[in-house]
This record gives C-alpha cells, sequence and structure tokens, in this order.
C-alpha cells in the first residue's frame, strides 16, 4: 500500500432532488487499499460513491480521482463499476458474452475489438467461474450468477480501480464465495477497492477500513467495526415478528 | 416475373427493401431502452415537416427529414431536463406536430387532407425518382450508424450508467440514435406511411426475440423478417389491389404470431433442459450434516 490516493473526496456535497444528501463527506483510498462504506439505508452511501463517477452532481467540495480533478478526469478504463443490480434488463436478449464485451470499450478504439479483448472477455469471465455460460442469455441466469456477469463486465477492461455498490445483495451463497474469491485475487493482484455494503458479511477479511455513513455524515473512519450500534451488544439475537413465537430466535453468527 | 417489368414497381420494390433493413436496424435499439414508441412520436411530428413541404413547395420528404430530426433531438433534451414532466411535454410535441401537418397542408396552395393521406398510410406507387434517390442516401445513414456503432449503441442502451463509466459519449450516441430514428420514419414514410412506422421498428424485433438468445441473432432475425414483409407485403398488394402499408404490418404481426407459436415448446424445452443441467447433482432428498458449518450461520 503507498501513499498515493486513488479516490479523494474532500468536503463533498450532493443533493438529490433539493434534499441534502451527502452534508461534506472526506474520503480518501489509497491505492492497494480495500475500503467498505458501511450505513444505514439513505445515509447517504450510494450516493457518495455515484459522485465519484460523475452520476450524480456535487454541490460543493473537490473529488479527485488518480490524482486528476473528476471534472478532467478521461481515463476511464482504469475504473472498473459494479452497480447496484436491478431486476431490469435490456427489453431485447442479449448474451453473458455480449454484455461483458461492452465493459471491454473502454480500452478497444472506435468500438472496435481485437483478438486480445477477446481474451480479457474470456480472462473476466473464467475469473467469476462463468465462462461456460457465455452464450447463454443473461435473463436465463439467477441473481447471483447476473450479479458475477456484471462483475465480469468491470474486470474486462483490466482495472486499478474496483467500485462496486452492493456486490452481495441478492446473492446465493454459492455466488457470494465465488465473489469472494474473485475479489481476493483482484487484491491480491493490486487492486484498489471500494465497496458499498449493508454488512460486511463474508467479505470482512478482506477489508482494510471501513467508512460509516449516517444521514451524510462520515460518522466513522477506521478499522471496520466488528458490528454496528444494537447488534454489537452482548446477547443480541435477531426476532423476527413474523416468526411463530416459541421459534428459536435466529443465531446471526456474530457472536459465536 | 412481370412485376418487375414496371419502372414504378421496380423503385416500389427498392424502397420496400431499404425499409424492411433500417427500420428493424434503428428499432432494436429503441426497444432494448424502452422506447419502443418514440417512432410513433417522431412519425406525428414529421407530419408538420410534409405539411410545410407543400406549403412552401419543397420535396416533402427532405422537409419530412429536417422537421423529424429536430422534433426528435427536442424529445432527447427534454428526456435530459424534464424529468418530472417530460411525458407531458412529449404529448405536446407529438400532438403539436400532428397539428402542424393538417394546418400547413391546407393552407398550401391547391393542398388538402388528401395529399397528407399518402403520407399517413404510404403510397408505394407514387414513389419517384428523387424520393428513391432521397430513400437511398437516407438508409445508407442508418445501416451505417446502426451497423458501425453496433457496440456503442448496445452498451448505452443496455446500461446507461455503465456506458457513462466506460468513457462511452454518451450524450452524442443518444442523441445519435434519436436522429437516426427519425430519419428512418422518413424513409419508411413512403412505404407505410407515418402513422404505420413504428410497427416496422417494433414489432420484427419482438418476433425475433421469440426465437434468439443473443442480440447479434435478434438483430440478423429482425432484419430478415423486416426484409421478408416488406417484400411480401408490395408483392400482394400489386397483385390484390390492397395497401401495401396495411398488408406490410398485418404480415409481421402474422410472423410474431407464429413465431410466438413455435417457440414457446421449443422455449419451454430449453428452459426444463438448462433445469435439470443445472440440479443434475443436487440430491432429492434433505441431508442433516452431522456439524456445523460457516455457511449455516444466518446474518440478519
Amino acid at each position: 500500500m503507498s501513499d498515493e490516493s486513488v479516490i479523494s473526496l474532500r468536503g463533498v456535497r450532493a443533493e438529490l432532488g433539493s434534499r441534502p444528501v451527502l452534508r461534506g463527506i472526506d474520503l480518501t483510498v489509497r491505492r492497494g487499499e480495500v475500503v467498505a462504506l458501511l450505513g444505514a439505508n439513505g445515509s447517504g452511501k450510494s450516493t457518495a460513491v455515484r459522485t465519484v463517477i460523475g452520476q450524480v452532481p456535487v454541490t460543493d467540495g473537490e473529488i479527485e480521482l488518480f490524482g486528476t480533478p473528476r471534472r478532467r478526469f478521461r481515463d476511464w478504463a482504469r475504473l472498473g463499476y459494479v452497480p447496484q443490480r436491478t431486476t431490469a434488463a435490456g427489453g431485447v436478449p442479449a448474451t453473458v458474452n455480449e454484455v461483458v464485451s461492452s465493459g471491454r470499450l473502454s480500452r478497444a478504439r472506435f468500438g472496435v475489438l481485437r483478438k486480445a479483448d477477446h481474451e480479457a472477455v474470456r480472462r473476466a469471465l473464467d475469473l467469476v467461474g462463468m465462462a461456460d455460460r457465455a452464450k447463454d442469455s443473461v435473463n436465463a441466469l439467477s441473481g447471483g450468477q447476473h450479479q458475477r456477469v456484471l462483475i465480469a463486465r468491470a474486470l474486462a477492461a483490466v482495472p486499478e480501480l474496483l467500485i462496486m455498490d452492493e456486490p452481495m445483495a441478492g446473492v446465493d451463497l454459492a455466488s457470494q464465495d465465488v465473489l469472494a474469491d474473485t475479489l481476493r485475487e483482484q487484491v491480491a493482484a493490486g487492486t484498489t477497492v471500494l465497496l458499498v455494503l449493508h454488512e460486511l458479511g463474508p467479505l470482512e477479511p478482506l477489508i482494510d477500513r471501513a467508512v460509516v455513513l449516517r444521514d451524510g455524515c462520515v460518522l466513522h473512519d477506521g478499522p471496520p467495526p466488528k458490528a454496528v450500534g444494537q447488534h454489537a451488544l452482548p446477547g443480541h439475537d435477531h426476532v423476527h415478528p413474523h416468526a411463530p413465537a416459541d421459534a428459536e430466535p435466529v443465531r446471526t453468527g456474530l457472536l459465536s | 416475373m412481370e412485376i418487375l417489368n414496371y419502372a414504378f414497381m421496380q423503385r416500389a420494390l427498392l424502397a420496400a427493401v431499404l425499409v424492411g433493413i433500417t427500420a428493424p436496424a434503428i428499432g432494436i435499439y429503441l426497444v432494448q431502452r424502452r422506447q419502443a414508441l418514440m417512432g410513433d412520436g417522431i412519425g406525428h411530428v414529421a407530419m408538420t415537416g410534409v405539411g410545410l413541404g407543400f406549403l412552401l413547395s419543397w420535396s416533402p420528404v427532405w422537409m419530412a427529414t429536417l422537421v423529424s430530426v429536430l422534433g426528435a433531438v427536442l424529445m432527447e433534451l427534454i428526456r435530459w431536463y424534464g424529468k418530472t414532466r417530460g411525458d407531458i411535454a412529449l404529448a405536446m410535441l407529438f400532438y403539436g406536430g400532428m397539428a402542424g401537418g393538417v394546418m400547413f397542408i391546407n393552407l398550401a396552395p391547391g393542398g388538402s387532407n388528401a395529399n397528407l393521406t399518402s403520407y399517413l398510410f404510404g403510397s408505394l406507387s407514387t414513389v419517384s425518382e428523387s424520393d428513391v434517390t432521397a430513400i437511398c442516401l437516407l438508409a445508407a445513414f442508418v445501416v451505417l450508424v446502426t451497423l458501425g456503432l453496433r457496440r456503442q449503441l448496445f452498451a448505452v442502451s443496455q446500461d446507461e450508467e455503465f456506458a457513462r463509466v466506460t468513457g462511452l459519449p454518451v450524450r452524442v450516441l443518444n442523441l445519435l440514435t434519436a436522429v437516426t430514428a427519425a430519419v428512418t420514419v422518413t424513409v419508411a414514410m413512403r412505404v407505410v406511411g407515418l402513422l404505420l412506422v413504428s410497427a416496422l421498428m417494433v414489432v420484427p424485433v419482438a418476433a425475433a426475440q421469440q426465437l434468439s438468445r443473443s442480440f447479434a441473432a435478434t438483430f440478423a432475425i429482425s432484419v430478415a423478417i423486416g426484409v421478408s414483409v416488406t417484400l411480401g407485403g408490395t408483392v400482394t398488394s400489386y397483385y390484390q389491389d390492397v395497401p401495401p402499408g396495411a398488408t406490410i404490418v398485418l404480415l409481421t404481426i402474422g410472423a410474431f404470431v407464429v413465431l410466438s407459436l413455435l417457440a414457446t415448446p421449443l422455449a419451454r424445452r430449453r428452459a426444463r433442459a438448462l433445469a435439470a443441467a443445472e440440479h443434475a447433482a443436487d440430491p432429492a432428498e434433505c441431508k442433516i450434516p452431522a456439524t456445523r458449518e460457516a455457511r449455516d450461520e444466518v446474518g440478519v
């Protein structure tokens, strides 16, 4: 890990429909670091990431990517983005290979994919264990497989920085393991990672630093918290109101 | 083939083939971005162009191209900026375009709504030499854009946000899509008419989807369907004396119905085979492991 900052936010403010969502965020991600952005729904963690990639306009503050002000940043092939998975697919069928190939366009001149580009797509599919599904329609995939395709699409350009928005949401256990393995390999190869997460989950051992947001402000910036708030209290168990009254409370595994 | 002996039929068949290629070729991107009815809106706006062409005694085809391109650019701008009232603004643009067409054509010397009818529902047999030249030039533009920029247009239509992060000029590509759709509308105007243009952009794509799993195959099949129905409709209208535009659209819908009926059992079998392959290793019975594993931990 070096001191070179890959992402830098200073005093960033943003509004969505005149409602302040970010109220002055400072966030630095250095080369080789794995940073998790945590917080409850509505805390601004997704918005913060979306300001970095220029999807949400900033009302105040400065953002730099690889030391360049974001407005002047053009070197998009260095950045791989995995959006929050939505169930909405395009209106026309597309194969896994076609979707992943579009991630390679940042490295292709005039949209022409050469042999090396097709090999990179193939490698990205191998990394997420989806090479055997390359010719299948993305509509036929499960949620977890779809997420793996979106990650392969980001990896196709061989980025130095990966930005992922809730990569584990709605992903089955088998795919979660594949995703954690893929990410571990990327980190070992020196990729910088910024993750938006709802909970640390199976990625916990990979994470160097956690930034916790609440109401658009940074609440915590440091080593990953073992568990946040009430969940950390001794003897805390999740009890579901819709479960039968005499059922055993679900053990969260946080304390075991 | 006596049909080929007449110059007006040669022109009609050439125009029909070009429409059969171009309409699905741009339509697939509109369907992909879930703007299937955009072609219909542009068709309404193009009426003002036709009316202006008559009023100013200019070529209605070129005037319609100009006005519908401006209309398409305006629609794209409304999509960027007018998030909340966007649909109302579009409605005003569409109906304003239609009303403008009727108004201008009635103001034109000797003009009446009868002139408009041939543009609303197509009039293949009156396609002139200069019309054919215009249609060829415009169709070449559409083919160049939809094939040459297929990877970029695919990426933008599939996931606009991701495309922007890949560094693609998303706004330029969106504008280009809108302009190309507008050009296609005027290419197809003489063949199927402004009110039926959208059908030829959307229905062949929907029909092709019944058979295909990939974007590339959907593209190829929908163009094949497009060319078959425009040629079939033109020939039918010659022998049976029925309106070509309506014949073409009804044939396209017929193709969709037939392919859907053929494809349903096919898709069902394919899904069953896929599911069987995926779950082949899964035991049907419950097996309770003796020890607890890491994945038995339930995070809530």
